[in-house]
């Protein structure tokens, strides 16, 4: 099986080769080609590895295929670990990356860098292969920054726009924080278990659970939480927790695919895929849990409010993508970890269909993407809109959907929880259930019903996207439908992901909820009479009588509530914070360290200091060099004397 | 019998008035040529009375070769006046300072 592993990262890679550095050669039509066989293939192996692994119960892989080195009895390799968790991984991926790709071809037709953008998207799916397939912390980080660098570039594919390169920048130095912890997380591993290896780490931790390490003077700190909470500060980074988000809503200023694939459905997973793995270590460590749980809820509540606001409809998107990745953040605090996966998968149909139909509307207005200008779409887009009901329905958590399942376990699961900040959390996925309801159909109303605001110009040509868009859309739009039904209970209550995760007993929720889970349609049932159905109905409720029966409502709304829409139209001042006390913060210092670091003591003191200096000497020299000749006669003689005083007195 | 004390002491006031000479004179560069002649001639007098009160003639014949590098140099230095002169018009020591950085 080792050469499947091998195919699945290397499929990608090779196809990311040949269509950046040869696209010229081989052309647009190559370059798409290229690419997608190779995401195929790596799809149709993880199938195959999805069956070995999971349908077939074969034991997990956990191997090293190259060793870089070894230094001081710590070894540096590449390796992969498929397991369940893995297995269930990179199937995601790599479906959606595939998806993604067929969908660029339509999507990126008239643009120039063609090539570059196949090229960049599978260097991506090979960078997230690499980081979920991982068995060691090096190779992780390796995924965590390649992934990272792939984003920055995509962020900033349209590099002539201004405001695509601030985004890419700002993308880049908001992961470069979260990482920072992640190294110092990766770095207190290696200091004290001496190995970069999962295995070893985990086999070795429960004996380090009372261990405490000393930080600062005297405080004495669990060394578990410490490198949990560091490594989650890397999570909370690259899957855009509070307060480090602030990077995802800009980093829609990449073209829409990317936007679907790395900022909706895989890359920022990648924090909540590595807590998952991590939780041998995360159970043993309280305090990092609810660390975990209240920051993944403040998340999930706060980024859903910001998301009614938006006119963007990516940004919109974007927002729900920051709220989703806040409840799987709740789940994994809460360690329902499987609960997390089994969100981040749904998560990743649904809104990698969103995103794509999101697209599909701004492609057939001509890049218009304001939500105001757009309006009763329906009858132009039929198979967008169905697609884009179903994406939404999902969202919402609509029983049947398979968002709903993955949501309602989530939810559940935190309220089951006795831990630390439990309440809290329960208190802020429940809301977040009506705002989530609330924004995506205040969207979707917007675009596709009520009356037409659309570009006369724009109108003229309106249809439906080709079938390169449409394709990708349903084949989305089937897993975001089934997926839930068919898999609810393996992955949530029957043990699907076996040794792959470790959950303690005393922290198992999801054991407590298996208890009276009697299949699927039980649980739909249940969800009918739960709080969070009839929380969503109301949020689908209240969009539709806002935006469709009094559409003036909202106006005055905002007119009554303007601090309220301030705080909201602001981001809570969070970029305004970051721009004038990091950003500003940084180029203040940055000027004191140049005007008087550089200009005044490097260049004023030091360089041009030493030629004043000599120059100044040599000024104070020159006026005893008189040029008379008795002037030199009468200095001999003055040092004759001197030696010879010397010599005799001394 | 004059004593050795007494050809050091005409010696000495025979160096220093040269030394005056270069210091004080600053008019003429002849004048300082002739200093430095001076100056010679006072070393050769303590050569020759060392050489006769300690018996040793080889101060005599050191005093030959100073007596011929002191025709020598008086030889270039004059000849050096001589385009000294051509060239500037004047042999004023005071106007001779381009020798200053």
């Amino acid at each position: 099986m080792e050469s499947v592993y091998l195919g699945i990262v290397l499929a990608p890679l090779i196809g990311a080769i040949v269509a950046g550095l040869f696209g010229r050669q081989i052309g647009r039509a190559g370059a798409h080609w290229v690419t997608i066989v190779g995401v195929a293939i790596s799809f149709l192996l993880s199938l195959v590895v999805f069956k070995h692994i999971v349908l077939d119960e074969s034991a997990a892989f956990n191997g090293t295929v190259y060793t870089w080195m070894v230094s001081d009895g710590i070894r540096f390799e590449i390796g992969f670990l498929i397991d369940q968790l893995t297995a269930l991984m990179i199937l995601v991926v790599t479906f959606v990356s595939l998806m993604v790709h067929i969908y660029t071809i339509g999507y990126m037709h008239d643009d120039p860098g063609y090539q570059r953008f196949f090229s960049y998207i599978s260097l991506f799916t090979f960078s997230m292969l690499m980081l979920v397939m991982a068995n060691n912390f090096l190779q992780l980080f390796f995924g965590w920054e390649a992934v990272g660098l792939v984003s920055y570039l995509l962020i900033g594919f349209w590099y002539k726009r201004e405001s695509a390169i601030y985004a890419n920048l700002k993308a880049f130095l908001v992961n470069r924080v979260g990482d920072f912890g992640f190294l110092l997380g990766i770095a207190a591993i290696v200091v004290y278990f001496n190995s970069l290896d999962y295995a070893d780490v985990f086999a070795a931790a429960p004996l380090m659970a009372d261990m405490t390490v000393r930080i600062f003077a005297a405080d004495e700190w669990n060394l578990l939480t410490v490198i949990c909470i560091l490594l989650f500060i890397g999570a909370m980074g690259k899957s855009a927790q509070v307060p480090l988000h602030v990077w995802l809503p800009d980093s829609m200023e990449g073209p829409t695919p990317i936007s679907a694939l790395i900022h909706a459905a895989t890359m920022v997973t990648a924090g909540i895929f590595m807590v998952a793995r991590m939780s041998p270590l995360y159970e043993l460590s309280e305090t990092a849990l609810s660390v975990v749980l209240v920051i993944g809820a403040v998340t999930a509540l706060s980024m859903g409010l910001l998301g009614l606001v938006q006119n963007d409809i990516k940004r919109v998107i974007a927002y729900s993508t920051l709220s989703q990745l806040g409840y799987m953040t709740v789940a994994l605090g809460a360690s329902a970890y499987a609960a997390g996966i089994f969100h981040l998968m749904t998560h990743a149909f649904f809104k990698a269909l969103l995103f794509l139909a999101a697209g599909s509307v701004i492609i057939a207005l001509h890049h218009e993407q304001d939500i105001r200008k757009m309006g009763g779409l329906k009858k132009y887009m039929p198979i967008t809109y169905w697609c884009m009901l179903i994406g939404s329905l999902a969202l919402i958590g609509f029983p049947g959907f398979s968002g709903f399942f993955s949501k309602d376990a989530i939810i559940e699961a935190v309220h089951a929880s006795d831990i630390t900040g439990a309440g809290f959390a329960y208190w802020c996925v429940l809301l977040g259930v009506f705002v989530t309801a609330l924004y995506s159909f205040r969207m979707f109303f917007l675009v596709f019903h009520g009356p037409e605001r659309i570009d006369p110009h724009a109108k003229a040509h309106l249809h439906e996207s080709p079938a390169v868009v449409t394709v990708p859309l349903i084949l989305l739009a089937i897993p975001s439908v089934i997926a839930g039904l068919l898999y609810a209970g393996p992955l949530l209550f029957q043990g699907f992901f076996g040794d792959s995760i470790v959950v303690r007993a005393e922290h198992d929720v999801l054991a407590q909820l298996g208890e009276g889970y009697t299949g699927a349609l039980g649980f739909m049932l249940h969800g009918l009479m739960a709080a969070p159905f009839w929380l969503a109905m109301a949020g689908v409720g209240l969009a539709y009588y806002l935006y469709m029966v009094r559409p003036d409502l909202p106006e005055k709304l905002k007119q009554q509530f303007l601090w309220l829409y301030n705080l909201l139209d602001r981001k809570y001042g969070c970029d305004d914070f970051n721009d004038k006390v990091f950003a500003g913060g940084s180029r203040a210092a940055g000027r004191v360290l140049w005007k008087v670091g550089d200009v005044t003591l490097i260049d004023g003191v030091m360089v041009n200091g030493t030629a004043y200096g000599v120059g100044w000497l040599s000024g104070v020299v020159r006026v005893i060099q008189s040029g008379f000749l008795y002037h030199y006669a009468f200095a001999m003689i003055i040092g004759l004397l001197v030696l010879l005083s010397w010599f005799v007195f001394a | 019998m004059i004593a050795l004390s007494e050809f050091l002491i005409l010696g000495a006031l025979l160096f220093c008035l040269s030394v005056a000479g270069i210091f004080i004179n600053r008019k003429n560069v002849i004048i300082l040529l002739m200093a430095i002649e001076l100056m010679l001639l006072s070393v050769n007098m303590n050569f020759i009375a060392f050489s006769h009160y300690l018996g040793d003639v080889s101060g005599q014949v050191f005093v030959f070769f100073i007596l011929t590098v002191a025709a020598a140099e008086a030889a270039i230095g004059l000849a050096i006046l001589v385009v000294l002169f051509r060239n500037r018009r004047t042999i004023n020591v005071n106007n001779l300072d381009s020798l200053k950085g």
